[in-house]
C-alpha cells in the first residue's frame, strides 16, 4: 500500500444495532410459534422442534461463510484491510454457528437414532466445514504481521468456501451410494412459518454479530493505527 | 567516479514501514542518480536493510512511494525487477547443487536466451570461482558463496546494485573485486546502494553517505 | 515469447527441487519408509483377521500415502528458508503461479514415486489381488496424489514460513482433502472389488472436477501468498 497515514477511523455503529433488536424480536416470535403454535410430530413428538433451531442455524451459516468468501475476495482486489477485519469477524461467528449447528444436531441424534453421532451427510460434511474454519482461525492465530495474515486467511477463507459444495456433495454420495438411514428431509407445511421466522431471525442475529465483531476488530486496528501515526509524527 | 546524470535511479518520498506496531522506517526521503554509488549506514535495527529490501521490491512499503529508473516498486515490481541486481545478507544458494548449477537455474529463472553454460562461465570467471564450479556449495567458504552470489547477480546485467554488507566475509581480494564491480555498474550509467556498517572498505567508491537512524534519515 | 519464458521456469524449478531432493538422499528413502511404517501398523489395528485387512486396504494406502507425504510438503519449501533461497527465488522477474507450478510438479513426481512404492508393499501386506481393471487404478492413484499435492503445496507454502508448521500444515490441509480422500478411496475400493456396482466412476469424475478446480484456484492465490 502506498498510501499515507490518514487517521484511520474505526467505522461507527450506526443503524447496525436494528439488527440486534429485529434479531430478538424476531427469535421470540419463532420459538413461540414453533413450540406453541404447531403440534408435536407424527413420530418424534416434541423433539421434531429442534429442527426450528437447527436448520435455520445450518442455513445462516451457510450464508456467512459466503460472507467471508465476499470479503475476502474484496479484500485481495481492494487491499483494504478494514475487508480483511469483515472477514475475520464473519468467519468467528460462523464457526460459532457451525458449532451450534453441529451440537443441535447431535442433540436430535441421540433421542432419535440412539447414538450422539450419525454419519449423515449433513452433519458430517458440517463438521468437515468446522474443521476448515477452525484451521482459518488457527491461521490467524499464528501469523503475527497484519498483511501477511490478511493475505493469507484471504486466500484459505476463498479456499475453504469454494470447498463447501465439494465436500457436502461427496459426502452425500458416500453415504447414498451405501444406503444409510435417510435424514429427515420432509417437512410438514404447518412448520414451514416458525421456520421461516426462526430463519430470518439467526440471519440479523449473525449480522448483528459480524457487525459487533467488526467493530471491536477494527477499534483493536484503530488503536494500532494511532500508535503508528505518533510514531511517524514524534520523534 | 562517473558525473551523477540528472536521471534518478532512486526516487523514495516518505518511505515508512512497520512489523506489526512496529514502525522500522518513519518517512525517508532520498534520490539516488544515475551514475552515482550511496553508501547507508547506520546502527543495527536502524531500518537499513528494510529500505534496501523496500527498493528491492521484497517488501512493500506501509507508507509512501519509490520511483526506480521511473518505474514505481509497488505496481510495477516485476519490471523494477529486471534493472535489479540484489545482494542479500545471506546468499540464498542451493546447498546440494554445484556453483555452475547454481548459476544455469539463474540464468533459466531470468529468460536468459542463449547458452546459459558461457554465461555461467563467464559470470564465474569474473568473481573468480572458475576452479570451483563444479563442486557443490555446501563445502564453500562463506567468502566463496558471497562470491558466487555476486556471479548470480551480475547474469541479469542489472542497471541497480542493491547490496546488504557486501564486503563482509571478503578476502582482500574480493573486497577489490567487489569495488570494482560496483564502480564499473557505476561508470556505465548505473547506481547502487550500499549498506555497510563500517564504512572503510567502500570509501574510494562511494560518491556519499546516508545514515539512517531510528528509520529517519 | 512469455509463455516458453514461464514454462522455462517452471521446468528449471522442477529440476532444482527434484534434484536437491536427489542428492539429499535421506528425504526420499525416509518418506517411503514412514509410508509403510503406517501401512504396517493399518494392519495392526485392522487385523489380523485377513478379510478385514482386506476391505481396509483401499482406506489404509491413502492415509499412509497422505501422511507421508505431509512431510515432503514442508520439505519443498524448507530448501527455501535455509539461507534465504526465496528472496532470490521472488528476485527473478517472472509469473510467480510458475514458482508454484515448479514445485507441484516437483512434488508429484516425488509423491508419485512414493505412491508408487507404498501401493506395491500394500499389495504384498494386504493380500489383494489386482484387478484387471488395474490401469483404471492407475488412473485413480494419478488424480487422488495431484489433488492431494497440489493442495498440499499450497498449504505448504505458508505453514512453512509461521509458528508451528507442522501442526498448521495437517490442520489446513486434512479438512479441505476430504472430497479427494473420499473419491480416491471409494474409488480404489470399488475397483479393487471388481466394481460391480459401476461407483467408481462416479468417484472418479468427482475427483477429476475437484482435482480442475483447485488446480486454478491454487495458481491465482499463490501470488498472494508467496509474497507475503
Amino acid at each position: 500500500m502506498t498510501s499515507s497515514p490518514i487517521p484511520w477511523v474505526p467505522p461507527k455503529a450506526g443503524r447496525w444495532p436494528w439488527f440486534g433488536a429485529f434479531a430478538i424480536l424476531f427469535l421470540i416470535a419463532g420459538q413461540v410459534l414453533g413450540i406453541a403454535g404447531s403440534a408435536p410430530d407424527r413420530d418424534m413428538g416434541d423433539l421434531e422442534k429442534i429442527i426450528y433451531v437447527h436448520v435455520p442455524a445450518a442455513w445462516v451459516m451457510s450464508v456467512t461463510f459466503a460472507v467471508v468468501m465476499y470479503f475476502s475476495l474484496k479484500y485481495l482486489w481492494r487491499r483494504d484491510e478494514r475487508d480483511d477485519l469483515a472477514a475475520a469477524a464473519a468467519a468467528e461467528v460462523g464457526t460459532l454457528l457451525n458449532g451450534l449447528t453441529l451440537a443441535l444436531g447431535m442433540i436430535f441424534a441421540k433421542p432419535t437414532w440412539g447414538v450422539w453421532w450419525a454419519w449423515d451427510a449433513r452433519l458430517t460434511s458440517t463438521l468437515v466445514l468446522f474443521l476448515i474454519f477452525i484451521g482459518y482461525i488457527s491461521l490467524r492465530g499464528f501469523v503475527d504481521d497484519t498483511e501477511r495474515r490478511a493475505q493469507w486467511s484471504a486466500a484459505v477463507g476463498i479456499l475453504g468456501a469454494v470447498n463447501v459444495g465439494i465436500v457436502y456433495m461427496s459426502v452425500r454420495w458416500w453415504r447414498t451410494l451405501h444406503q444409510m438411514q435417510s435424514s429427515p428431509a420432509t417437512v410438514d407445511p404447518s412448520y414451514v412459518l416458525p421456520l421461516r421466522v426462526n430463519a430470518f431471525a439467526f440471519l440479523f442475529l449473525m449480522i448483528y454479530f459480524v457487525r459487533r465483531r467488526y467493530e471491536a476488530l477494527c477499534l483493536d486496528r484503530a488503536a494500532e493505527h494511532a500508535a503508528e501515526a505518533a510514531a511517524l509524527g514524534g520523534a | 567516479m562517473a558525473q551523477p546524470t540528472s536521471e534518478l535511479a532512486i526516487d523514495a518520498t516518505g518511505v515508512a514501514r512497520r512489523f506489526g506496531t512496529r514502525w522500522v522506517l518513519r518517512g525517508v526521503s532520498m534520490q539516488v542518480r544515475a551514475g552515482e554509488a550511496v553508501g547507508l549506514l547506520g546502527a543495527n535495527g536502524s531500518g537499513k536493510s528494510t529500505l534496501l529490501r523496500i527498493f528491492g521490491t521484497l517488501l512493500r512499503p506501509s507508507a509512501g512511494a519509490v520511483q526506480v529508473f521511473g518505474h514505481d516498486v509497488a505496481t510495477a515490481a516485476d519490471r523494477v525487477r529486471t534493472m535489479l541486481g540484489f545482494l542479500a545478507h545471506t546468499p540464498g544458494l542451493y546447498d546440494d547443487l554445484t556453483a555452475r548449477e547454481n548459476l544455469r537455474f539463474a540464468a533459466a529463472m531470468l529468460g536468459l536466451e542463449g547458452a546459459h553454460d558461457a554465461a555461467a562461465n563467464a559470470a564465474l570467471d569474473r568473481v573468480g570461482l572458475s576452479h570451483a564450479s563444479d563442486e557443490r556449495v555446501r563445502g564453500f567458504s562463506a567468502g566463496m558463496e558471497r562470491r558466487l552470489a555476486v556471479a548470480r547477480m551480475l547474469l541479469a546485467r542489472p542497471r541497480l546494485l542493491l547490496l546488504d554488507e557486501p564486503y563482509s566475509n571478503l578476502d582482500a581480494d574480493g573486497i577489490a573485486m567487489m569495488s570494482e564491480i560496483i564502480s564499473g555498474v557505476v561508470r556505465g550509467g548505473g547506481a547502487a546502494v550500499v549498506v555497510l556498517h563500517e564504512l572503510a572498505p567502500a570509501a574510494g567508491i562511494l560518491d556519499r553517505t546516508v545514515t539512517l537512524r531510528e528509520g529517519r534519515i | 515469447m512469455a509463455l516458453s519464458h514461464d514454462w522455462r521456469r517452471v521446468r528449471a524449478i522442477a529440476w532444482k527441487d527434484l534434484t536437491t531432493e536427489r542428492r539429499s538422499k535421506a528425504g526420499f528413502n525416509g518418506v517411503v519408509a514412514l509410508g509403510v511404517t503406517i501401512l504396517l501398523l493399518f494392519g495392526f489395528a485392522m487385523g489380523p483377521d485377513t478379510q478385514a485387512i482386506r476391505d481396509a486396504a483401499a482406506g489404509a494406502l491413502w492415509l499412509a500415502a497422505l501422511f507421508s507425504a505431509v512431510l515432503a510438503f514442508n520439505r519443498s519449501y524448507q530448501v527455501e528458508l535455509e539461507g534465504g533461497a526465496l528472496d532470490a527465488l521472488l528476485l527473478y522477474p517472472g509469473a510467480r503461479w510458475t514458482i508454484f507450478a515448479g514445485k507441484l510438479l516437483a512434488n508429484l513426481a516425488f509423491v508419485g514415486l512414493m505412491l508408487v512404492i507404498v501401493v506395491l508393499v500394500g499389495i504384498v501386506l494386504f493380500q489383494v489381488t489386482v484387478p484387471p481393471s488395474w490401469p483404471l487404478l492407475v488412473g485413480v492413484l494419478a488424480l487422488g496424489a495431484t489433488g492431494i499435492c497440489t493442495l498440499g503445496t499450497f498449504y505448504a507454502s505458508m505453514a512453512s514460513r509461521s509458528r508451528a508448521r507442522e501442526v498448521l500444515l495437517p490442520l489446513l490441509l486434512f479438512p479441505m482433502l476430504v472430497p479427494a480422500l473420499l473419491a480416491s478411496m471409494q474409488a480404489t475400493k470399488a475397483l479393487l472389488g471388481g466394481d460391480l456396482m459401476h461407483e467408481a466412476d462416479a468417484w472418479i469424475k468427482l475427483l477429476g472436477a475437484y482435482d480442475i478446480i483447485f488446480l486454478v484456484a491454487t495458481h491465482l492465490a499463490f501470488e498472494h501468498v508467496i509474497e507475503a
